[in-house]
């Protein structure tokens, strides 16, 4: 009951003023998963996404050892996100090589991909944790996320860097959505289909890296997968689809931020992931497009009319 | 030597063999495409294992096994129930209930308490192989003394019991399975079923997936069902072929990923160690990674 009472007080932003900037700066991140999963998923680059998340751990990690050996603390975001950066674009280049320069397929590549560089991470960590500098315990949040402890100016740099990919999708929309529905009719009138697809990709990466924080590396392609899905039960239209999807995002990470500011255990990323599939759960029956209830309630109605 | 017998041997049998297992069923996977299944499979059976260690209070294989089971086929219903009646689109219907069932495995995890007992988070992500001891070893003697040999780390009997019917489902089933993974329309004209055939891959899979996860870890599980098979498959055309090299890739990268990863290490007298797991993930990794650059089969994508 206690619980429940202090979650209705946070969930109204009745908290401390820290707890409040950072699930609004989850709320941010969630938006900006939920645009850019439209697009991987109507361009079929969800795995490709959760590959790359997973490839992430050993730029973290090693981040980690060069702020350590520079001077800096090892929890300092912009050598871990710098880090994430770098080894997140080899694996998407080794997924790319793989599949067109080999006999393998792309699910072989992917799979073998994401794999061997999450492996590597781990093994890099397992390092980490037998030297003895200190912080290190700080890099488990990478994996599953956490908001405990998580300063204003982290949640500042996340809700600034999802508003700049909300921008960069806008001010491509029309053609995304062009090569999303019809890649051989854009191609044919001189659309830049391959070099909208690697801003596709691109945009995948920045959110995979800004989301590592909240979310973890693990789970975090699940904010590309899940709201995109939810939004497409309620309408048919492309440009509220991605609005529909960036609200869902949205409130997923902003009760999931909460929930797991009630109790401290729990991993941010996990209840924001059950969040968001519970949001499906909703759309795919109550969805005013495509929901059951509303498909069910329009049979009847064509029934009786004829 | 005797250090060796009741520390690192049963470690290294325990990578090992789930290397094995893996690798032998991953054959089917990368040729039928579902290179990716090993990796939902690891996600989707946690929350199985968790909720039925808190029921049972064991770990004992087979409520494992039923708890593994039970949330796979929780899974695929609900895969399908999204796929066919809601119409989600295939891939988003997995990726969704995948990353959903991991995130519930890991809340009940956390939540009930027994993440500080007997399994971790850490464990079954990043496995941890360097728990399987044998303190009953004493000289190399033990390994033909009955009584010793029987308080051998169970898991080792799983893994070799896993192995065993894997691998005489395959022997048995060779012709079906060579048929439906590379031509599956011929199949059906000659009679065998691809669906059926499938549903066998997929259930061994599954079989391999949840004896190795609880012993291994999910990483270790995902890296041997793809890399030995795409390793091998950048050597030969021959699916016979292939199945061999893979579990020599398999074994290969078993045994030199856990020297690597420990007993390097203390011969140079370090402290540290790698995790054995996540370093003969890696091993498997470097391997094809060797394949695709001087494999004979690389160049112009082919199909055999």
């Amino acid at each position: 009951m206690n619980d429940l009472h202090s979650l209705v007080s946070i969930l109204l932003l009745q908290a401390g003023y820290n707890t409040i900037v950072v699930m609004l700066g989850a709320a941010a991140l969630g938006a900006a998963t939920g645009i850019v999963g439209v697009f991987a998923m109507l361009r079929r680059r969800a795995l490709v996404a959760d590959a790359v998340a997973h490839a992430t751990l050993p730029g973290v990690a090693l981040g980690f050892i060069v702020a350590v050996s520079l001077g800096f603390s090892g929890r300092s975001l912009p050598f871990l996100m710098t880090g994430a950066a770098l080894t997140a674009i080899l694996a998407a280049l080794a997924i790319q090589w793989i599949t067109n320069r080999t006999r393998l397929t792309e699910d072989t590549a992917i799979a073998s991909v994401l794999a061997t560089f999450f492996a590597l991470g781990i093994v890099m960590l397992t390092v980490i944790q037998t030297l003895k500098t200190g912080g290190q315990a700080g890099l488990d949040i990478y994996l599953l996320g956490a908001t405990a402890g998580m300063l204003r100016e982290e949640a500042i740099t996340l809700a600034v860097f999802s508003l700049v990919v909300a921008i960069a999708v806008a001010a491509i929309f029309k053609e995304l959505t062009l090569i999303s529905f019809d890649a051989d009719y854009a191609r044919a009138h001189g659309f830049p289909v391959r070099l909208l697809d690697l801003a596709i990709l691109a945009l995948v990466l920045a959110v995979v890296v800004i989301g590592l924080r909240v979310v973890g590396l693990v789970l975090i392609v699940a904010l590309l997968i899940t709201p995109p899905a939810a939004a497409r039960f309620w309408t048919n239209h492309t440009g509220r689809m991605t609005l529909i999807s960036a609200m869902i995002g949205a409130a997923s990470a902003y009760f999931g931020a909460a929930i797991s500011a009630v109790s401290p255990d729990t991993p941010t990323g996990a209840v924001i992931v059950l969040v968001a599939f519970a949001l499906l759960l909703f759309s795919v029956f109550f969805g005013s497009a495509r929901g059951i209830v509303v498909r069910a309630l329009g049979a009847r109605q064509w029934r009786g009319a004829s | 030597m005797t250090s060796f017998l009741q520390i690192d041997l049963p470690a290294m049998l325990t990578g090992t063999l789930a290397a094995l297992v893996c690798a032998l069923i991953g054959n089917f996977l990368v040729l039928t495409r579902q290179s990716m299944l090993g990796d939902a499979m690891g996600h989707v059976v946690l929350p199985g294992i968790v909720i039925a260690f808190v029921l049972a209070g064991t770990t004992a294989t087979w409520v494992m096994l039923a708890g593994a089971f039970a949330a796979a086929l929780f899974s695929a219903m609900l895969v399908e129930f999204l796929r066919r009646i809601a119409g989600v689109e295939p891939s988003a219907a997995l990726g969704s209930v995948f990353t959903a069932m991991f995130a519930l495995g890991v809340l009940l995890l956390e939540q009930s308490g027994v993440a500080r007992t007997s399994f971790d988070v850490h464990h079954i992500l990043f496995g941890n192989i360097e728990t399987a001891i044998w303190p009953a070893a004493a000289g190399l003697r033990s390994l033909f003394d009955t009584a010793a040999l029987a308080s051998l780390p169970p898991q080792l009997g799983r893994l070799a019991f896993g192995l065993a019917v894997v691998a005489l489902v395959i022997v048995l089933l060779f012709k079906e399975l060579r048929v439906v993974s590379f031509d599956p329309d011929f199949a059906r004209t000659i009679g065998i079923s691809p669906r059926m055939i499938g549903a066998l891959i997929v259930a061994l899979a599954a079989l391999a997936a949840v004896i190795s996860l609880s012993s291994v870890g999910v990483i270790l599980l995902v890296a041997m069902m793809v890399c030995p098979p795409a390793t091998a498959r950048m050597l030969t055309d021959d699916l016979k072929t292939q199945v061999l090299l893979s579990l020599l890739f398999a074994l290969a990268s078993g045994v030199f990923g856990y020297a690597i990863a420990v007993l390097l290490p203390l011969a140079f007298g370090y402290e540290i160690s790698f995790g054995a797991a996540g370093t003969i993930a890696v091993v498997a990794g470097l391997f094809q990674l060797a394949a695709m650059l001087f494999g004979p089969k690389r160049g112009i994508p082919r199909t055999v």
